[in-house]
């Protein structure tokens, strides 16, 4: 073998000429980014119907002291979501979705640390930091679950529908705090979001117990870890623009 | 059965970590100041509030890409690949906000 020589002809030597990486990033990371700009397309097209269907109904224009539930009217989101756990009754508008924010941003940064560690082979700080990235995750989906659960049962004064009757939660027919669609984009947005996180969770197990069992170790590097970790980042940056448009505008 | 990795550890890279860090502060800074803002300005400045919300939002967004996603250190095609088909986004926004004002011009 010793007399086979490799030829590489200079004038095949183009940056898209095959052979090499033109963008420098291997082929699984450049299909996980653009599965994620398709994605963001998906998220995008939610958030922009949610934006048509708001701005078909009319806004409510008294008074914000004096906001009621009405079916006449868009509710003011931080009137919808003013609960805490374990504080029944006390009116803290957003404060909910504001430590939801944080702790999904707070494993972000644990993800970030665990590719940090993965890019200097340091199996033990990848353990450690998926295994926080995956509790912050799972965290936040008791969030949502309670948040859920809360909107669906509803507070205990109820909404009065058009035929004046009271009507206490919500479900995908009607809904005590404003026009239907309200309860039926809150449920698909923030639903296909905690589906992401879900997922995203159960895909950060994965390359965790292919961490802690060394296969990637053993493969020699720790690009799995990357690559998972821009999905999560995705999901916390989906949820930074759903605590916008859903919750504070 | 005491296994000995074979495999060489490096140190933390202290300047990646201290930049990740910085970029976390920011994140709940900004978050922290949405919270204030949403609270000290009266809901008649409807528009200025809805402004600087999806000016901050974008400012958070950009960081989470930039820095936690590492786009802003990749290579300029790999960024342009990504940024710009999302201004089809852009396109869609105002065609749909377009479309509301006439769906509520219709039904009200």
């Amino acid at each position: 073998m010793s007399s086979t020589a490799v030829i590489v002809e200079e004038s095949n030597k183009n940056l898209w000429g095959g052979g090499t990486a033109p963008m420098k990033a291997s082929y699984g990371k450049l299909m996980m980014w653009f599965f994620l700009l398709s994605d963001a397309f998906t998220f995008s097209a939610l958030l922009i119907t949610y934006g048509l269907i708001r701005f078909s109904h009319p806004a409510y224009d008294g008074a914000v002291a004096e906001f009621i539930f009405s079916q006449e009217y868009w509710p003011i989101p931080e009137k919808v979501f003013d609960a805490v756990p374990f504080l029944h009754g006390i009116h803290a508008p957003l404060v909910f979705v504001g430590v939801m924010t944080f702790i999904l941003i707070l494993s972000s940064v644990t993800m970030v640390l665990a590719v940090e560690a993965g890019e200097r082979m340091d199996r033990r700080s990848v353990e450690k930091w998926m295994l926080w990235t995956i509790i912050g995750g799972l965290t936040f989906l008791g969030c949502q679950a309670w948040e859920w659960s809360h909107f669906i049962t509803g507070t205990a004064e109820g909404g009065k529908l058009l035929d004046g009757s009271v009507f206490y939660g919500a479900n995908l027919q009607i809904n005590q705090y404003g026009p239907s669609n309200f309860a039926a984009l809150f449920f698909f947005i923030t639903g296909f979001h905690g589906f992401h996180v879900l997922s995203g969770v159960v895909i950060n197990f994965i390359i965790f117990y292919q961490t802690v069992v060394g296969k990637l170790e053993r493969r020699g590097h720790y690009e799995m870890v990357e690559k998972v970790g821009l999905y999560w980042h995705f999901v916390d940056l989906v949820w930074v623009f759903v605590f916008t448009f859903f919750y504070l505008v | 059965m005491e296994q000995v990795s074979q495999v060489e550890v490096k140190p933390v890279n202290k300047e990646k970590v201290k930049n990740f860090l910085r970029v976390m502060w920011y994140l709940a800074a900004i978050t922290a100041i949405e919270f204030g803002i949403a609270f000290t300005i009266p809901h008649e400045y409807k528009w200025g509030r809805i402004t600087v919300f999806i000016l901050l939002t974008i400012v958070k967004a950009y960081y989470i890409v930039s820095e936690f996603m590492h786009l802003g250190h990749e290579k300029k095609s790999l960024k342009m690949s990504i940024v710009l088909p999302l201004l089809f986004v852009v396109f869609l926004i105002f065609i749909m906000l377009y479309q509301a004002q006439a769906i509520y011009e219709l039904i009200n």
